[in-house]
C-alpha cells in the first residue's frame, strides 16, 4: 500500500495544512470525530499527539492536554484501536507525534508494525536521535512503508540540515524559533532570514511550525515552505469550542 | 580513575547513559560534549576548582572513625564526612565545577532545577560567588516544603521560578529547566545529579569523585590500607554515590552498596527504588532504569526524603547494578528517620534524610569485625529538622 502522505507531497506543493492535536482530548473518544473533521474541513496532513507524562519539547498547552487525556484512560492500545477505526472512514495522511520511551517501553519494533497496520504514515519522535535512528531504526521504517519526519531549527547547523534532509524519508519540521510548542506568536523578520537561509539547502517538503496559529502567520509561513503546522493555538481552541469549532477554525486558517 | 566503568565516546556506560535529547538541544549538548574534556582537564582549570574545593568549600571532608557506631554493627565504620562542606551537602563540588566550566564557555548566565533545595543552594552561592544570574527551577509542591532552602537562594540573589507543570516535583523542575534551556540556549545548565544527557553524568561523576580521591588518601594515612572492605551511599540520580564510589570501582574486593529510598515499602505503590521497580527506558535525555507505566509513562515517585524523590538513576548506577558491580540496599522512610537518630545519639551528627538512607543500610547488612566500611555522609540535616522534629514530637522513631 503506498504511503498516504508520499501521495499528498507529490501531488501537492503549497498551502499544505497539518494540524496537530493530542489523542484522547478533551474527551478520550474524540480521537477519531476529530481527525474525521478535520478531513472534511479540508486538512491536509494530521499530526496525533500521544499523550506523554514528560513531553520535554512541549510548551504547557500540549502537556496539560496530555495530562487530561492520561487522566481520561488513555493508553497506546486504545490509541491505535482509534486509528482503526478512523481509518473505515477518512484516508488523510495521519503521523503520530510520541517520546521515545513510549516506544522503548512498548517495544519499538512491536510499535512500528502496529502504526503500519493501523493505518499510521508517519512518525515523528523528537528525542530519538538521528544517528540512533539511522543505525538502529532507518530499515524497520523503510521495510513497514513509514516515514520518519526531522526537526531543524535555527541552531542547526547548514551541514546538519543537509544530512537531516537526506534522512528523513517525509517532510523535515522546521521549528520557527528557539522555543517550545506553543511559546511565541507571530513571525518576525529574524525568522524570515533562517526561513531564507535554509530553502536551498532542503530538499525535502518543509513545514514550519512553532508559532502558527491564524491565518496571517499560516500564510506568511507557506510562502517559505511547502505548509506550515499548528498545535497549540488548535489545542486551545478546542478546550474553548470543542469539536464543533473545528469547521470554522480551519475555515479561517485557511482564509 | 577508573579504567573499567569508563564513559564511552558517544556517553555510553554499557547499555545506560546517551543523548536522547530534541535537535532544539542538540548544538548545546554538542558544545559541551565537544569541550567539557579539554575544559576540565586542564592544568589551569584544576588549579583554579582544586583551590576554591580548599579555600572556599572547606575541603578537604574529615574522614571521622565512628566508634559507638562500629561497636554498635561489631564492624569499623568511618563516616566521610561531607556534610561539613560550605553550603552543607556534596551539592557544592559540583557546582564549584560546572560554573568554572561555565565561565570557560562564556556563558552569562546560569540555571539549575532542584529537588529538596541542596543543589540549588549550591548552585546559587556558585553564582553570587561568581557574579552571574541564577534561575532556579524548583517545584511548587517542594517550594512548599522547603522553604528555608527557597529563601537561602533568594537571600543569595537568585530567582526561585515554580515547576508548575506535572507533579511539581524534582522531575518536572528538571523538564522545565531543559525547556528553559531550549528556549535560551545561551544559558549555561547546571545539573545537580549524575542524570541526564551525556556529557552531564560523567562531568558531575569526575566533579564529585574528589570524595572517594580523598577516602582512599585518608584511610591510607589512618589505617595503612589502600583500600576499604565496603563503600555506602544512597543514590537517587546518584551523585555523592559516583564520587564515594569512583576511584573503588576497579578494585574489586571493595564492596559498592547503593542505598535506594523505599518510601513507606518496596510494594506500597509508593517508593522510589528505581532499580528494583525500574525498568530501562529514557528519562532527562538518558537511558537507564526508571519507574514507569507499560505504556511508558513516567511514575511519581515517594521518598521522605526530597533529595531521592526521583523517578530515575544516573546511568553509571544503572550499569554498575546491572552487571552485578554494585549491590542495592532498599531503605524506608522509618529505616531512614531511625538511622538518623541512632548517628545523631551515638556520634552526635546529625545527618541529611538522605544521607541517614546510607547509614539505615547497616542494618542490612554482614561485615566482619575486621572490616572497614565507608559511609557517605553527602549532607547535614539542618535541612530536615522539620521532619526530625515531627518525629520525636509524635515519637514515630524508635531512637
Amino acid at each position: 500500500m503506498n504511503n498516504r502522505m508520499t501521495a499528498l507531497f507529490e501531488n501537492k506543493h503549497e498551502n499544505i495544512l497539518n494540524i496537530y492535536f493530542t489523542a484522547g482530548y478533551p474527551n478520550i473518544n474524540d480521537t477519531v470525530t476529530i481527525i474525521s473533521e478535520l478531513e472534511k474541513a479540508g486538512v491536509d496532513l494530521i499530526e496525533v499527539g500521544i499523550p506523554y507524562s514528560d513531553p520535554l519539547a512541549d510548551g504547557p498547552t500540549i502537556q496539560e492536554s496530555g495530562t487530561v487525556a492520561l487522566k481520561n484512560g488513555f493508553t497506546l492500545k486504545l490509541l491505535f484501536e482509534q486509528i482503526r477505526e478512523a481509518r473505515k472512514t477518512t484516508t488523510v495522511p495521519l503521523i503520530l507525534m510520541g517520546y521515545v520511551n513510549q516506544l522503548m517501553q512498548y517495544g519499538i519494533e512491536k510499535f512500528v508494525k502496529e502504526c503500519a497496520d493501523s493505518g499510521v504514515d508517519g512518525l515523528i519522535i523528537p528525542d530519538l536521535p538521528p544517528a540512533v535512528f539511522e543505525r538502529d531504526y532507518k530499515e524497520l521504517f523503510a521495510i513497514h512503508n513509514l516515514s520518519f519526519t526531522f526537526l531543524v531549527t535555527p541552531n542547526t547547523s547548514d551541514e546538519r540540515i543537509k544530512m537531516l534532509d537526506n534522512l528523513t524519508t517525509g517532510f523535515l519540521y522546521v521549528v520557527s524559533s528557539a522555543s517550545i510548542t506553543g511559546a511565541k506568536s507571530g513571525i518576525s523578520d529574524e525568522q524570515v532570514a533562517y526561513f531564507e537561509r535554509i530553502k536551498p539547502l532542503i530538499s525535502s517538503p518543509k513545514l514550519i511550525g512553532f508559532g502558527i496559529s491564524d491565518n496571517e502567520t499560516f500564510t506568511t509561513a507557506c510562502s517559505y515552505a511547502e505548509g506550515a503546522i499548528i498545535g497549540s493555538a488548535f489545542i486551545k481552541m478546542l478546550s474553548k469550542d470543542g469539536v464543533g469549532g473545528i469547521a470554522s477554525y480551519i475555515k479561517s486558517v485557511r482564509g | 580513575m577508573s579504567k573499567k566503568y569508563q564513559v564511552s565516546s558517544d556517553g555510553y556506560y554499557g547499555d545506560f547513559g546517551g543523548a536522547w535529547v530534541p535537535e532544539m538541544l542538540y548544538k548545546n549538548v554538542e558544545e559541551l560534549q565537544a569541550n567539557y574534556l579539554q575544559i576540565i582537564e586542564s592544568r589551569e582549570f584544576q588549579e583554579e576548582f582544586r583551590t576554591l574545593l580548599e579555600e572556599y568549600c572547606g575541603r578537604p571532608t574529615p574522614l571521622t572513625y565512628a566508634a559507638r557506631l562500629s561497636k554498635e554493627y561489631n564492624t569499623h565504620i568511618f563516616l566521610k564526612r561531607e556534610d561539613c562542606n560550605h553550603t552543607g551537602s556534596h551539592k557544592l563540588n559540583n557546582a564549584i565545577g560546572q560554573i568554572l566550566v561555565a565561565k570557560r564557555l562564556g556563558k552569562k548566565r546560569i540555571i539549575a532545577e532542584t529537588g529538596a533545595g541542596q543543589h540549588g543552594v549550591a548552585t546559587a552561592t556558585v553564582c553570587a560567588l561568581m557574579n552571574l544570574p541564577c534561575i532556579v527551577y524548583m517545584g511548587e509542591v517542594d517550594i512548599a516544603r522547603q522553604q528555608p532552602n527557597v529563601k537561602r537562594m533568594e537571600m543569595l540573589g537568585a530567582e526561585v521560578r515554580p515547576a508548575l507543570s506535572g507533579s511539581r516535583t524534582l522531575k518536572d523542575a528538571t523538564n522545565e529547566a531543559i525547556r528553559h534551556w531550549i528556549a535560551n540556549p545561551d544559558d549555561y545548565y547546571l545539573i545537580g545529579s549524575a542524570i541526564g544527557f551525556h556529557p552531564y553524568p560523567d562531568m558531575v561523576g569526575r566533579f564529585q569523585s574528589i570524595i572517594s580521591e580523598e577516602i582512599r588518601a585518608q584511610l591510607k594515612a589512618k589505617t595503612g590500607k589502600e583500600t576499604p572492605d565496603a563503600v555506602i551511599a544512597c543514590v537517587g540520580g546518584g551523585s555523592n554515590a559516583v564520587g564515594a564510589f569512583y576511584h573503588f570501582l576497579d578494585d574489586d574486593s571493595v564492596r559498592i552498596i547503593e542505598a535506594e529510598a523505599a518510601g513507606l515499602g518496596i510494594d506500597s505503590g509508593k517508593s522510589a527504588a528505581t532499580s528494583i521497580l525500574g525498568t530501562e527506558g529514557i528519562i532527562h535525555g538518558c537511558r537507564t532504569l526508571l519507574m514507569q507505566t507499560e505504556d511508558g509513562q513516567i511514575v511519581e515517585p515517594h521518598s521522605i526524603s526530597a533529595g531521592l524523590d526521583y523517578p530515575g538513576i544516573g546511568p553509571l548506577h544503572a550499569h554498575l547494578i546491572k552487571t552485578g558491580r554494585a549491590e542495592v540496599v532498599p531503605v524506608t522512610d522509618q529505616q531512614a528517620l531511625d538511622a538518623a537518630f541512632k548517628l545523631t545519639r551515638l556520634e552526635g551528627i546529625i545527618p541529611a534524610l538522605e544521607s541517614s538512607h546510607a547509614l539505615a543500610a547497616l542494618d542490612q547488612l554482614t561485615f566482619k569485625p575486621t572490616d572497614v566500611v565507608i559511609v557517605n555522609v553527602s549532607g547535614r540535616g539542618d535541612k530536615d529538622m522539620d521532619t526530625y522534629m515531627k518525629a520525636m514530637k509524635d515519637g514515630s522513631t524508635t531512637h
